[in-house]
């Protein structure tokens, strides 16, 4: 008995007249006809497939594709033109819906990059400034007796009335208090205060800090000290029957008597002879000094740490 | 001559929504998903006209289709051969003259197809990923297939009949 799933409707008298009621030729076909097209097609597909596949990129089916897609194109190009005005305006109406946030977006983006970027560019300073520091480590300049901690500056002071910074390294890396800081440049000062894992440092242009130094080409000795004008150092007790250039380097003079030592090791470079003067009254030189290390663009130190102390 | 309408407008159908769905809907992309024209028409006339005409139809669409993109050729006829037949044969018998059946047939066919696109271009060995293509694409391009069910279901219903009278009923068959 054929089956016949469509008799559940009777038709007659509908108040829709169909659209096209005699169009179901299918249905009227037999379903041997029906799965004969169905499965011809798909064996085509198929077959069409595999050809496609297995043949080379210049076979006769790509040939025939690209023949086609030829003949497609004013048609590809046409429909294109048509359309382009309205996806114009949607893209328009698209992108000012997302407008807003995409900006939000890329600002934030803009921000992360931008932080990167200091990041990456202060890195980069750090880095060079650490290598000038080894490098001032491997001359024969670096005072013998010592070994070195580098160390960042992480904290520097907050008014001008404060002369001391701030580094990354303290009590565990070996920093004791009164121990000399050092840089490429030369001397920078003494370490005042020490934490678990930080210590503060006092610089050369603190007013209560006192360094005994010596002219390197005449051997005038006298003490360096804080000057008249911000980051300026001065050379004092110096007598006047020393002489002293203009242009003289001053190093520190690691004086050693009668058991004690100073706290600086000899020969490191503090500042060059700006200018002196000399009056009939006056005891001793008026000698001012250009500092060597610029105290406001320090980034990291090394503090000298003695080899024979015991950590 | 008469017989020869009824192809000619399939045909010219399914050539324009082709051409659109190559050109147009298919760089159209919503919430990350696109719709797909060819398929609405080619489930359109499968129901209107039976599954004879909707296993043609999706023959000659996925051919335009591979030869419109260059892609290897067969492939989305295959798959649009099967999807027109089956919405035909749906159509001839559960699904006929149900108001549901245009929608029920897009939301199979477009998973189905989706599905089988997958599993064809997996053994031909082109570089996919179902994540992409079943959770990221299907799902929006499911729902905006469904919001253009019913416009070109109408529109195509509306082709279809430009030209041909309405008769009425032709056939009377018993209940029971």
């Amino acid at each position: 008995m054929p089956r016949n799933r469509d008799a559940r409707l009777a038709v007659l008298g509908s108040p829709v007249p169909r659209s096209r009621p005699a169009g179901y030729s299918s249905r009227s076909a037999t379903a041997l006809r029906r799965r004969l097209v169905a499965g011809v097609l798909v064996f085509v597909s198929i077959v069409l497939i595999t050809i496609y596949f297995r043949e080379p990129p210049g076979g006769s089916l790509h040939g025939i594709q690209s023949g086609g897609a030829a003949v497609l194109r004013p048609f590809e190009v046409g429909a294109e033109r048509v359309a382009r005005p309205f996806r114009d305006a949607y893209g328009w109406f698209a992108g000012l819906v997302h407008a807003k946030s995409e900006n939000a977006r890329l600002r934030t983006q803009v921000d992360r990059l931008s932080q990167q970027v200091i990041q990456n560019y202060t890195a980069a300073q750090e880095n060079a400034d650490l290598k000038r520091q080894l490098h001032y480590v491997g001359l024969t300049s670096f005072p013998t007796g010592y070994d070195y901690v580098a160390s960042a500056i992480i904290g520097r002071p907050p008014s001008e009335f404060q002369q001391q910074v701030d580094i990354a390294a303290g009590y565990v890396n070996g920093i004791r208090t009164n121990d000399p800081v050092v840089s490429a440049d030369g001397l920078v000062g003494l370490v005042t205060e020490v934490a678990h894992d930080q210590a503060q440092v006092t610089l050369l242009t603190d007013p209560e800090l006192k360094v005994s130094a010596l002219d390197l080409t005449t051997k005038a000795t006298g003490m360096v000290g804080h000057g008249q004008g911000r980051a300026t150092l001065i050379l004092d007790r110096v007598q006047k029957s020393q002489t002293i250039n203009q242009g003289d380097w001053i190093v520190t003079s690691g004086w050693h008597s009668q058991g004690l030592t100073s706290l600086y090791p000899k020969g490191i470079p503090i500042g060059v002879v700006s200018g002196s003067s000399l009056s009939d009254l006056d005891l001793y030189w008026q000698v001012q000094l250009r500092p060597r290390v610029d105290f406001g663009s320090l980034q990291s130190v090394l503090v000298l740490v003695p080899k024979n102390r015991p950590r | 001559m008469r017989f020869l309408i009824e192809p000619a407008k399939v045909a010219m159908l399914v050539f324009v929504a082709a051409i659109l769905q190559v050109t147009i809907f298919s760089s159209v992309e919503i919430l990350r998903g696109t719709p797909d024209v060819v398929l609405l028409t080619l489930m359109s006339v499968a129901l209107l006209r039976g599954s004879i005409y909707g296993a043609g139809a999706g023959f000659a669409a996925g051919l335009l289709v591979d030869t419109a993109n260059l892609a290897t050729l067969g492939v989305t006829s295959l798959l649009l051969t099967i999807a027109g037949y089956w919405i035909g044969r749906y159509g001839e018998t559960t699904g006929r003259d149900r108001a549901h059946a245009p929608f029920v047939s897009v939301a199979v066919a477009t998973i189905l197809v989706q599905f089988g696109a997958l599993f064809l271009h997996y053994m031909l060995g082109d570089p996919v990923s179902a994540r992409v293509a079943l959770l990221d694409a299907l799902p929006p391009k499911l729902a905006l297939n469904l919001l253009l069910t019913l416009p070109v279901y109408a529109l195509v219903r509306r082709v279809l009949a430009l030209a041909t009278e309405p008769k009425g009923a032709t056939e009377v068959q018993l209940l029971g």
